[in-house]
């Protein structure tokens, strides 16, 4: 009846999972509890829950994003204390939990942190900066987000019922097989990314449409905002590389409940294959999470230097490069299977090629600057912090590639330290930055600065302490997911790296800090004009928050930063732009169809998990009927009437012409530097 | 002024000095405030292999520092400079675009790459592990031959032409070459002696290969890079580089005690335990490693559980 689901699975022995499962569940429901008594409900359901808004959307993936970002630290806190107490001793983690552990950090990392911060600012910024009203398929948009949180929730109810995967976060066969892993924990992996990779697919499917098809009229491909280069180059590899991975784990399901033989030990499986394979998807999906951070890093590093992008061409060309060179590279993640010289010399030397698009930027945004007004705010201190760490993570990525040198490093504490060094200096702060900087735009009040600089400068020095240790200790011969060791001279180098993790505690506190402060203090940081940070692209040029139309009429694009121009004109001219004709704007409707999809796919999933067959049927059943039901619907949009758009444009110009007035008086943006600088 | 490293000499003073010069400059900073010092690691190499690699490492970072360092000193430069408090900076609003600094900004990386790719297909083709290792080792006779099984979660070595084999320790004459013949007899693992040199991964009906050599007596950490399961932190073992007229008596001492390594005893072995202490067979099977590549021999039967697999699992190690 129930499958391989008993009341053994819950670790009631495993005092950890235990109590966090139990502590997270406690929290989830009285969080549940209150947003009922309150009465918060409908409101939930109706803006929230069942919104097909980009803008609502996008915040929800950045909050799934950061609430993933919590899980996966605490994890990463775990990690590293037990490296640092398990020299000569078993530490507090005995393997089976520790393995649990390093997997499901790297897992949620990638899929359920990075890639959520990632496709949230994208779904928030993209289509504003298109100039257009929500992206093309905005349902479509909801059930993507919905099927990733089922992804999320699954990974996390692993944690009190049943177990995480050990097979680490690219489960590599033939250990990932049902021989060598024989528990749910795999299956746990393989179907909550089979699910959201579902989601993401869809994603990619719909911004690739979305830039490509609609954009506001005038904006053509070379007037794009750097940043919807980046999001359409991010999304090109979702479409390209997303398949591979749900092929390769789907492979990997057959081998596991149908008894297939495509990377097991026996009857001729090979698993080389799935090395190749899932490392055919592995290296444009780092580019997937660090493309779109790149393009966050231009439109900030231009808007705090007060100067256009310099060299936007060649930055177009070099993330085309990138995102084309992304896919000849993969071979590099495994020089020690033995392929040979010919081999290893052409990947090594693909991969290093790569670094050419990169170095392309860093000279990019170094000549931005250059000439400019630089403007430290918090999002400007995330770019630096960036740009300076990341060269470093570039230079022993090229390092790795080549591949004598990686002979040596390979799966090493070098290379752990690598990776954390490009993805937390590139992704994480580029996350930060972005949030940072497009927070106003959302909610209609900016972040605290003190405490956002205070994030910025313990994240700085927390990644520093914590992950330079680890090259020293790669350098010293540790492997990367020991449980314990009995080497000396590794010793200090861990307990180094468990300060730095302390250190970046602080930076977690700082930044939960400043959302509260931020929040609490929203109506002094509260920002009218729609354009805190002097700002260059069109997202600036509608109110904060956007109204659900984004535009009450499309913005005429008609150069390379529309909104600067708009600007300077309307400070030249000392007035604004005449009043448009205003039309009534067709929005679409709401609907539960993601949510309720995602519901009976988080069933399915369960159910497939624990084999409890009948469960799977009413699981499909209920998301194909659900997708029945929608493709059936007789009303897809609702009219915003005239009246209503006009009202809110004419808000939005009152509060603009004031500020001209102003701006008159202070010549803002012509000689004063500290223009757009929170007062 | 005889520092660390400068007295592996070589003749001449060419390409290789500069990067000769930074591994001095490496290895003597390293006690200075790397607390324990390099000792052990891969910049403090045993044998060519490793000298070779590691070479080869500071090499490429010598020569992406010559770019990196500038570039990041210049960053931070001209975002000091341009600060917006700053009023001796001149303010270019219009500085957006140069043709010339473009050639530039494309040209520096691709110089770069290229005297690095010439670095990787040289060391590519050098330095592949299957490539045995020059003339000049030769005089020491021809390499010893170690076939290496991965089991869980130990190492079991097997000396074909002497007969021998040993779990968790390998002995091996001190200048001679080895050609180790690897493969696994459960899931993949990586086979590293980190003061040797090159990595080598060990896969279920394969067979990898690798030339070491010691040129140092010394006992060597080796270990298994690539996770394995539950057990895979106890996938230690020791290289004893050790003279070759130890090594001769060695095999000889080894003979007298110890169990035979016949096919019953390796299907003994390939139950899943951890941390076994190293022992030595008195004879082995030489057909032993061909079987387990050609997969006539069963694989590792993996962890024993119950058959609902709910629960944790507990450690397989038994």
């Amino acid at each position: 009846m129930l499958g391989k689901l008993s009341l053994n699975a819950i670790p009631f022995d495993q005092p950890i999972p235990l109590v966090a499962g139990g502590a997270v569940f406690l929290v989830a429901i009285g969080v549940i509890a209150w947003i009922v008594i309150r009465g918060h409900l409908p409101y939930l359901w109706r803006e929230w829950i069942t919104s097909v808004d980009h803008k609502r959307i996008g915040v929800m993936y950045i909050l799934l994003g950061l609430v993933m970002l919590l899980r996966g630290f605490i994890d990463a806190v775990m990690m590293r204390s037990q490296q640092a107490l398990a020299f000569h001793a078993a530490g507090f983690l005995p393997p089976e939990h520790y393995d649990q552990v390093f997997s499901a950090h790297g897992t949620i990392m990638i899929f359920f942190a990075a890639m959520p911060l990632m496709i949230g600012l994208m779904n928030f910024v993209v289509p504003l900066q298109l100039g257009v009203r929500d992206v093309a398929f905005p349902t479509f948009n909801s059930t993507s987000f919905w099927l990733t949180a089922t992804g999320a929730l699954l990974v996390n109810l692993s944690l009190v019922i049943g177990e995480f995967s050990r097979a680490t976060w690219l489960p590599y066969p033939p250990l990932s097989e049902l021989r060598y892993s024989p528990g749910v924990g795999v299956d746990y992996y393989l179907w909550a990314l089979q699910i959201s990779g579902v989601g993401t697919l869809m994603t990619g499917i719909n911004f690739v449409t979305t830039i490509l098809k609609i954009r506001a009229p005038g904006m053509s491909y070379l007037r794009m905002p750097i940043f919807c280069w980046t999001a359409l180059a991010a999304n090109l590899l979702i479409v390209a590389a997303f398949p591979v991975l749900t092929a390769t784990l789907a492979m990997l399901l057959l081998d596991r409940y149908l008894d297939f033989h495509f990377f097991t030990n026996s009857a001729g499986g090979n698993m080389m294959m799935f090395v190749n394979l899932i490392w055919a998807w592995g290296h444009p999906e780092v580019y997937i999470l660090v493309l779109p951070a790149f393009g966050v890093f231009s439109e900030v590093i231009a808007t705090f230097s007060g100067k256009p992008l310099f060299g936007y061409r060649s930055m177009v060309a070099a993330t085309m490069f990138i995102c084309l060179m992304s896919f000849l590279v993969w071979l590099h993640h495994f020089f020690t299977m033995g392929a040979g010289g010919d081999v290893n010399a052409v990947f090594g030397i693909a991969t290093a090629i790569i670094a050419v698009g990169t170095g392309v930027k860093i000279y990019n945004w170094m000549f931005t600057m250059y000439g400019g007004r630089v403007r430290f705010a918090t999002p400007m201190l995330w770019a630096m912090g960036f740009v300076v760490t990341f060269t470093i993570g570039g230079m022993t990525g090229v390092l790795l590639s080549v591949p004598p040198a990686d002979f040596e490093l390979h799966n090493s504490m070098f290379l752990v330290a690598h990776f954390h060094n490009v993805i937390i200096s590139g992704v994480l702060f580029g996350a930060f930055a972005g949030v940072t900087y497009w927070f106003p735009k959302a909610f209609g009040f900016r972040l605290h600065e003190g405490w956002g600089k205070a994030a910025f400068w313990f994240s700085l020095a927390g990644f520093y302490i914590t992950f330079f240790p680890l090259y020293v200790a790669g350098l010293l011969g540790m492997t990367r997911r020991l449980q314990h060791y009995d080497v000396a001279a590794w010793r200090p180098w861990m307990l180094a790296a468990g300060v730095g993790i302390l250190v970046l505690c602080v930076a977690l506190v700082c930044q939960i800090i400043q959302i509260v402060v931020s929040i609490r203090g929203r109506a002094e940081l509260r920002d009218l004009t729609g354009d805190p940070w002097n700002g260059r692209s069109i997202e600036w040029s509608t109110a904060s928050p956007p109204p659900p139309f984004n535009y009450a009429v499309l913005p005429n694009v008609e150069g390379e930063e529309p909104y600067w121009h708009i600007k300077r004109r309307a400070i030249e001219t000392q007035q604004m732009a005449a009043e448009r004709d205003y039309r009534p704007i067709e929005m679409p409707r709401n609907s539960p169809t993601g949510f309720v999809s995602a519901f009976f796919c988080t069933v399915t999933g369960f159910a497939l998990i624990w084999h409890i067959w009948w469960m799977v049927g009413i699981g499909l059943a209920g998301a194909y009927a659900v997708f029945v039901w929608f493709a059936w619907r007789d009303r897809e949009d609702y009219v915003i009437p005239a009246e209503e758009v006009a009202r809110a444009d004419r808000a939005r110009r009152h509060v603009r012409a004031e500020w001209l007035e102003q701006d008159a008086r202070e010549d803002r943006l012509t000689s004063h530097a500290h223009a757009g600088e929170p007062a | 002024m005889m520092i660390k490293g400068a007295s592996d000499a070589r003749a001449g003073f060419g390409s290789g000095d500069f990067a000769r010069v930074f591994r001095c400059m490496a290895v003597a900073m390293c006690p200075a405030f790397l607390l324990g010092g390099c000792a052990g690691g891969i910049l403090d190499p045993r044998g060519p292999i490793g000298a070779a690699d590691s070479l080869i490492l500071l090499d490429s970072v010598g020569i992406m520092a010559v770019i990196v360092v500038p570039t990041i000193l210049g960053l931070l430069a001209i975002a000091w400079w341009f600060r917006a408090s700053n009023t001796r900076a001149r303010y270019q609003p219009n500085f957006v675009y140069s043709g010339r600094l473009e050639l530039i900004v494309w040209a520096i990386p691709i110089l770069v790459i290229l005297f690095l790719g010439g670095v990787t297909w040289v060391g590519s083709h050098e330095l592949d592990p299957y490539v045995p290792i020059a003339a000049k080792a030769e005089a020491n006779g021809p390499p010893l031959e170690v076939q290496v099984i991965s089991l869980d979660w130990k190492w079991l070595f097997i000396y074909p032409q002497q007969r021998l084999a040993s779990v968790n320790e390998v002995f091996v004459p001190t200048g001679t070459a080895v050609h180790f013949y690897l493969t696994s007899a459960t899931v993949m693992n990586q086979f590293f002696v980190p003061q040797l040199g090159s990595m080598i991964a060990t896969m279920n009906g394969m067979q990898t290969q690798l030339y070491l050599q010691a040129d140092r007596d010394g006992d060597y950490i080796g270990l298994s890079a690539q996770f394995s399961g539950d057990g895979f932190s106890d996938m230690r073992f020791t290289v004893h580089a050790v003279p070759p007229a130890d090594f001769q008596s060695w095999t000889a001492a080894a003979r007298q005690s110890g169990p035979v390594l016949d096919r019953n005893g390796y299907l003994g072995l390939l139950r899943g335990s951890c941390d076994v202490q190293p022992f030595t067979y008195r004879s082995a099977d030489p057909g032993l490693f061909a079987a387990v590549v050609k997969r006539d021999l069963p694989s590792g039967s993996g962890p024993r559980v119950g058959g609902t697999g709910a629960g944790i699992q507990s450690k397989g190690c038994g």
